[in-house]
């Protein structure tokens, strides 16, 4: 696949519920190249875990299309589909009576792949994700919440694919855990080529982690840049409201670290 | 004491084995079911409440009346097919017992898998659909394995009242661990008793654990434990099903109405037979329309009955004629109307009658039933479950005007003590009681013959009453066994000492009827 081919692709997408009454979705329409990293930003009602939904067809569109490698969704088995998506969920969303290592093998075994490949594949994930292998074995509630989360990462990422979408997939963490895994998530996404779509309402989480970002407001994408696009240059007011707190935060921080000196 | 728990053991690997194969089977069918209606229900909300709410209705049923139902049921429904594909099938004993008892064990079953798989975490079951889960997938890899212990403890639910409520299949002819509970009821044996609920509770209890083994599998994920819950639950199944084997071919069934005399003659009527060298098992225990129909049907052989009963209950007459006229209507109606024969009479009678305190019957001048009349406003009375709603009841009170104080039924071998310690003042009791010599109580007179006849007759079913060996082995107790014979063998069985088994009993009756 070339570099500069698109990943995910939404056209005029709407998503109303209430019979057409209430937006969830309005007019999106955003291409997703192969290879990107994309932050969508807002606050908690703002659409923007509905669009993330509507690419592997946990959610279908009221109105418009979306695309998957040049496929319309709505053509596709929606498991087939869900199957070729890593998703890194919001919270928990481990299988609490599964072990580390069956967590991480049900994709791969949805997909029917041999056994000794399958934990193969294991090992390499937990030494991926920096999880022991002694850790096989263990069930999810005996697990921190920082090794919890790696296990939704190599879960996401068992049957090698492509595309991984992560619902505020460090929300619940502590902040330290939280800065190493999304960092180290990072050099995962670059490593193996994936196009990640990361929902978050936190902006610095997003400048940090992104090569774009998509603001989203009552159901519509008010703005997309780089990070540094919105940091210089917002178009909006809501986005240099949102983009000036992360700004405003570092530099108090930074003037409290002067002052004591 | 010793011979009861011995005989109570002989018996044991019979009674518990039918016990397990019919709470298993039901268990089994109970399960498959309750399992199937969840997964629907979980779908479907609609369809969720209407099979809570219809499950919920028949648990309400009472037990007893649940199994009863099944049994007219199953008849007319054996009728119809006979008649449409000409297939008939047995609607006495483990048929209906067994539908009874897996109707009642769905409502735990299916409760607890419904409750169980809604209440899987939202987040879960939204992971399972992420990772590309179809809705079965889900189903079987997630939702049924995490509503597991929930889904247990209905089974185990299930379990404990099936085992429990099997007890009562047996007035409807299923042997089982209810045997001893309704005989040892009758014949006031009361280490039956004890011992058929012991037996019934340790049973519940063994079971109840070894599913409580096969849940905490489920929990730890441990396969050894499950294995080890369904090899013991599989062990329980095996020996009681190789102990149940024991009765080989049967050629032939004799019924048992619910009281002492009827466990002895049908005890007497299998030796009988088994002297002249047939098969032949008793079902006792059975109720007085049920086990009528059952003959009817060929579903056992023969029993005795009583002119009086027939008279009143299925010709629904209210005349009373004489002894003789009485006995060749019913034979000649049992005959045009069922196809039974009526083999003839044994030669006593066990007729309803009016019986009493001999002091207080004394003290009052009271012979007869006319005697009774002005007294009876004072006075208490009391009868069986059936007696008050009989026809015989009415035509008493039209004739003699008879207004009581007070009615009570009861259980019918309890009356006699009752009367005699003063708790009520007159029962209604039978003749060939042995309890009437025993307590000393006076029969009251019936001048205006307001209570039918009640001769004890043998009825062969449809089927053998060309069966001349048979019928040959029966020959030598027609117009034999006299009423005082009867009340000392009724006596044997239900006094508080030296009690003997309705099998001895039987045994020595036929002593003194062939000394003869």
């Amino acid at each position: 696949m070339a570099a500069d081919s698109v990943a995910i692709a939404f056209r005029n997408v709407d998503k109303t519920y209430d019979g057409g009454r209430t937006f969830a979705v309005r007019e999106v329409s955003l291409e997703i190249p192969a290879g990107e990293f994309l932050a969508v930003v807002g606050t908690s009602g703002s659409g923007k875990t509905t669009l993330l939904k509507t690419i592997n067809r946990l959610v279908d569109p009221s109105a418009g299309s979306i695309e998957v490698q040049g496929q319309d969704v709505q053509t596709l088995n929606p498991f087939q589909l869900r199957r070729r998506i890593g998703y890194v969920f919001q919270g928990i969303g481990l299988f609490p009576h599964l072990t580390v290592a069956e967590n991480i093998a049900v994709t791969p075994r949805l997909v029917g792949w041999q056994k000794s490949d399958i934990e193969k594949r294991i090992d390499e994930l937990l030494d991926l994700v920096q999880l022991p292998r002694e850790a096989r074995g263990r069930m999810p509630s005996t697990l921190s919440g920082g090794q919890r989360q790696r296990v939704g990462v190599a879960r996401a990422l068992a049957a090698r694919p492509n595309i991984v979408l992560m619902d505020e997939p460090f929300g619940a963490l502590d902040p330290i855990t939280r800065d190493s895994l999304a960092r180290e998530y990072r050099a995962v996404h670059q490593s193996l080529a994936l196009t990640t779509v990361m929902i978050t309402h936190d902006m610095l989480e997003a400048v940090l982690l992104a090569d774009r970002i998509a603001v989203m407001r009552e159901g519509e994408i008010v703005e997309v840049g780089t990070p540094r696009d919105l940091l210089n240059d917002p178009k909006n007011e809501y986005v240099r409201e949102l983009i000036d707190v992360p700004r405003r935060q570092a530099s108090e921080v930074e003037r409290l670290a002067e002052a004591r000196r | 004491m010793d011979a009861q728990i011995q005989s109570a053991l002989a018996v044991l690997p019979d009674y518990l084995g039918q016990h397990v194969l019919l709470s298993v089977t039901a268990l089994a069918i109970g399960l498959v079911i309750g399992l199937s209606l969840a997964i629907i229900g979980v779908w479907s909300p609609r369809l969720r409440w209407l099979f809570l709410t219809v499950a919920g209705l028949i648990q309400t049923i009472p037990g007893l009346a649940l199994l009863a139902l099944f049994y007219p049921l199953l008849l007319a429904l054996s009728a119809v097919t006979d008649r449409l594909f000409g297939i008939t099938f047995s609607a006495l004993g483990f048929l209906p017992s067994l539908l009874a008892l897996a109707l009642y064990s769905i409502l735990p079953i299916l409760r607890n898998t419904v409750t169980g798989i809604l209440g899987v975490d939202e987040a879960v079951k939204e992971a399972a659909r992420g990772v590309g889960m179809t809705p079965r997938q889900r189903l079987l890899k997630i939702e049924l394995p995490l509503a597991m212990p929930v889904i247990m403890a209905g089974i185990r639910t299930s379990a404990v009242w099936v085992i429990g409520t099997a007890t009562l299949s047996t007035p409807i002819g299923q042997t089982s661990l209810g045997n001893y509970i309704f005989t040892g009821l009758q014949t006031q044996n009361w280490i039956f008793v004890v011992f058929g609920c012991v037996a019934a509770v340790i049973l519940a209890l063994v079971v109840d654990q070894l599913l409580a083994l096969i849940e905490r599998g489920f929990e730890r994920r441990s396969i050894g434990l499950k294995l080890f819950g369904a090899i013991g639950l599989a062990a329980v199944l095996l020996a009681s099903l190789f102990a149940g084997r024991t009765s080989s071919a049967t050629q032939y069934v004799i019924g048992g109405k619910a009281f002492v005399e009827q466990y002895i003659l049908a005890a007497l009527i299998d030796k009988r037979l088994e002297d002249e060298g047939m098969h032949a098992t008793h079902r006792v225990g059975l109720g007085s329309t049920v086990i009528f129909d059952a003959l009817a049907a060929g579903e056992i052989d023969a029993y005795v009955d009583y002119s009086g009963t027939i008279w009143a209950n299925f010709m629904h007459r209210t005349d009373v004629p004489s002894h003789s006229k009485v006995l060749s209507e019913v034979g000649d109606w049992l005959h045009r109307t069922r196809g039974i024969t009526l083999a003839g009479p044994l030669g006593f009678d066990n007729a309803y009658a009016l019986v009493m305190r001999r002091d207080q019957a004394a003290r009052l001048n009271i012979h007869t039933i006319a005697d009774l009349a002005p007294y009876a406003a004072k006075l208490s009375i009391a009868g069986d479950y059936e007696f008050f709603a009989r026809p015989e009841w009415s035509a008493v009170r039209k004739a003699y005007g008879l207004t009581f104080h007070d009615r009570r039924e009861m259980q019918s071998t309890f009356m006699y003590k009752a009367v005699a310690d003063g708790a009520v003042d007159v029962i209604v009791g039978y003749t060939s009681d042995g309890q009437i010599a025993q307590y000393d109580l006076v029969i009251l007179g019936d001048p205006k013959q307001s209570l039918p006849p009640y001769d004890a007759i043998l009825l062969v079913s449809p089927q053998r009453s060309r069966d001349q060996r048979f019928r040959h082995a029966l020959e030598p107790l027609i117009g034999r066994i006299s009423t005082r014979q009867m009340q000392q063998a009724n006596l044997s069985v239900s006094r508080a000492k030296n009690q003997l088994t309705p099998e001895q009993a039987a045994n020595r009756l036929w002593q003194s009827v062939s000394a003869k």
